[in-house]
């Protein structure tokens, strides 16, 4: 009740903002040139391949949907920071953190109501793709539940980047560092499987599942994979964890 | 209704409050009075739940504030020094946001805000932005916002700080208007105002409790010499100073600037003396012209440095040795 209050106000805040403008329209420009790239080179792919006189069909779920997740989900490491970035900081700037956490509710319902509001800011954005998947529908026949899949990995891993953005936020008084450290963070955990790469042993493969981008693999391809959406659930958990823990030692240091 | 009892917070480096212990019946007005950085602002954060205190108690309504935090909150209205407004919310919107989170029953809601917006006068800006609102209107919005949920305890600190002279009256008179329902305590710096508001008294410096009375014991006791201005428009400086000094009760006169035959002097009486009927009598018999006469009153610099000057005096409200409570932690 009161998270969905908090979430409410939440949502409400970004959109009587340029924040959500922003990140939407740099959003839709963005997924709608991937989403255009890969229909362009999928068609012409159709074209040499009908010549060259191959009769497999082609898969859109592969050429099209795939890449289009998995640039989105890249996508989101730098646009999710911008949303995450105000949650907290603004509030302890201006002061009016002092009027939630002298109210009569929990830290819990607090932490969920603005990691929500933030989730409802990433939902609208990636309904912004649902339009490209809908021209898909219209022009082909790809198979629905990849498609249905890949969204839920996208919202399992905005999430998690999301509660860690939030926890950063909760660090800080100053939206901008909280932006450019939740960034910093996203583009971390994005990059720590590099290593792996060219090496197997054991420090490489803990490396390798800790990246972010790399459990969302299996959602492009349209698998579920429980290993993965552990993955997400945990890292929501301890970026949800950290916040409340920080909102703590807020009162005892203030 | 309210109830502090050994208070001490610390902070890394400094103590910030130190031993404080009063108590507020229902229904009272008590001013906090303080200068900048005594302690006002943490003490009233440990009542409203918002920092927790190093050592000793606080309850408000028989609610500990460490034990039952909830039952604290839905009982405590709170006015940070900066009202803790939305600029990019309506004035009715951001008052039903708040109304929600102080557990005000949605059926309720708008009859809730509808009523304090009328009460704190905000009724008319009810569809402006809070960001477009001057200082005045924010502070108001800041009221209706702490009294929304009817809360037994109002806590407003600094509520006139940063208002222009015709919105501090407003204010002041809307907080009196407040007193009755609600108990309150305020602080501030500025001695006149607690005169105007309040009922009793607290008064702290650098943590620590160095005085709690009524206003009127606190102001007669610390009032016992009167300190006059005078300025009289004569010929020699000289004359008026010793014609004021032969004034009955007259203890000291002391000259200040003069200029174009305008002569300023601070005239202090000797303890429990009304003197100025006597100074403007002796000016006037004297053929001089008086220009102006009136009383000083102490500033709030004085009076602690009086108050902190004579602890002895004060042991009933501040107990010269510290409980152990406070230092051992």
């Amino acid at each position: 009740m009161n998270t969905w209050t908090i979430a409410k106000k939440e949502l409400n805040s970004y959109f009587r903002s340029p924040i959500a403008y922003g990140v939407m329209a740099f959003f839709a420009l963005i997924a709608g040139y991937f989403f255009y790239v890969s229909v362009a080179y999928f068609v012409r792919q159709g074209i040499m391949s009908s010549m060259q006189g191959q009769s497999f069909p082609m898969d859109v779920n592969e050429f099209v949907v795939r890449p289009v997740f998995s640039n989105i989900s890249v996508i989101g490491l730098f646009l999710i920071p911008m949303i995450t970035m105000r949650l907290f900081a603004e509030e302890k700037r201006t002061g009016t953190i002092e009027l939630l956490l002298t109210s009569p509710i929990s830290d819990l319902s607090i932490i969920m109501g603005k990691w929500l509001g933030g989730m409802m800011l990433y939902g609208a954005m990636l309904l912004l793709s649902v339009f490209s998947m809908a021209l898909l529908f219209a022009y082909g026949q790809p198979d629905w539940h990849p498609i249905a899949i890949g969204y839920l990995g996208l919202l399992l891993q905005g999430g998690a980047i999301l509660a860690l953005g939030t926890f950063i936020s909760n660090c800080t008084k100053n939206q901008i560092v909280a932006g450019v450290a939740g960034f910093a963070v996203a583009l971390l955990l994005w990059v720590v499987d590099w290593a792996s790469s060219f090496e197997t042993s054991l420090g490489a493969r803990v490396l390798s599942y800790l990246s972010i981008l790399q459990h969302f693999d299996s959602f492009g391809k349209g698998v579920l994979d429980t290993k993965d959406i552990v993955y997400y659930l945990s890292v929501i958990f301890v970026g949800l964890f950290l916040t409340a823990r920080s909102m703590e030692s807020l009162r005892w240091r203030a | 209704m309210i109830k502090v009892e050994g208070l001490t917070k610390r902070y890394a480096r400094k103590v910030a409050v130190d031993n404080i212990s009063f108590e507020v019946e229902k229904g009272q007005i008590v001013g906090f009075l303080g200068p900048n950085g005594a302690g006002k602002t943490t003490t009233m954060r440990v009542l409203t739940c918002f920092l927790p205190p190093t050592s000793g108690t606080a309850s408000v309504a028989g609610f500990d504030v460490q034990d039952h935090p909830m039952e604290v909150k839905k009982r405590i209205g709170y006015l940070p020094e900066t009202p803790p407004v939305y600029p990019e919310m309506e004035v009715h919107e951001y008052l039903e946001f708040v109304g929600r989170l102080k557990g005000v029953p949605s059926n309720d809601l708008t009859r809730r805000v509808n009523e304090v917006a009328e009460k704190c006068a905000v009724a008319d800006v009810r569809k402006t932005l809070i960001g477009k609102l001057s200082k005045g209107y924010k502070q108001r919005v800041g009221l209706a916002q702490a009294i929304i949920h009817n809360p037994d305890v109002l806590i407003l600190d600094e509520p006139t700080a940063g208002l222009d002279p015709h919105q501090i009256i407003e204010t002041r008179d809307l907080i009196k208007g407040l007193a009755g329902e609600h108990t309150i305590i305020l602080s501030t710096h500025i001695l006149p105002e607690v005169e105007q508001t309040c009922e009793r008294v607290i008064i702290i410096a650098k943590g620590r409790l160095v005085a709690m009375d009524t206003v009127a014991n606190l102001t007669s006791r610390l009032r016992g010499a009167e300190t006059v201005a005078v300025e009289v428009l004569a010929s020699d400086e000289a004359a008026v100073q010793r014609g004021l000094e032969q004034v009955a009760g007259v203890s000291r006169v002391i000259p200040k600037e003069h200029r174009e035959g305008k002569f300023n002097f601070i005239v202090e009486s000797l303890e429990g003396r009304h003197i100025r009927p006597g100074l403007a009598k002796a000016v006037i018999d004297a053929g001089w012209q008086l220009n102006e006469l009136h009383a000083v009153g102490l500033s709030l610099e004085e009076i602690f440095l009086q108050l902190t000057a004579t602890p002895e005096e004060h042991k009933e409200a501040a107990p010269a040795e510290p409980v152990a409570a406070g230092e051992a932690q």
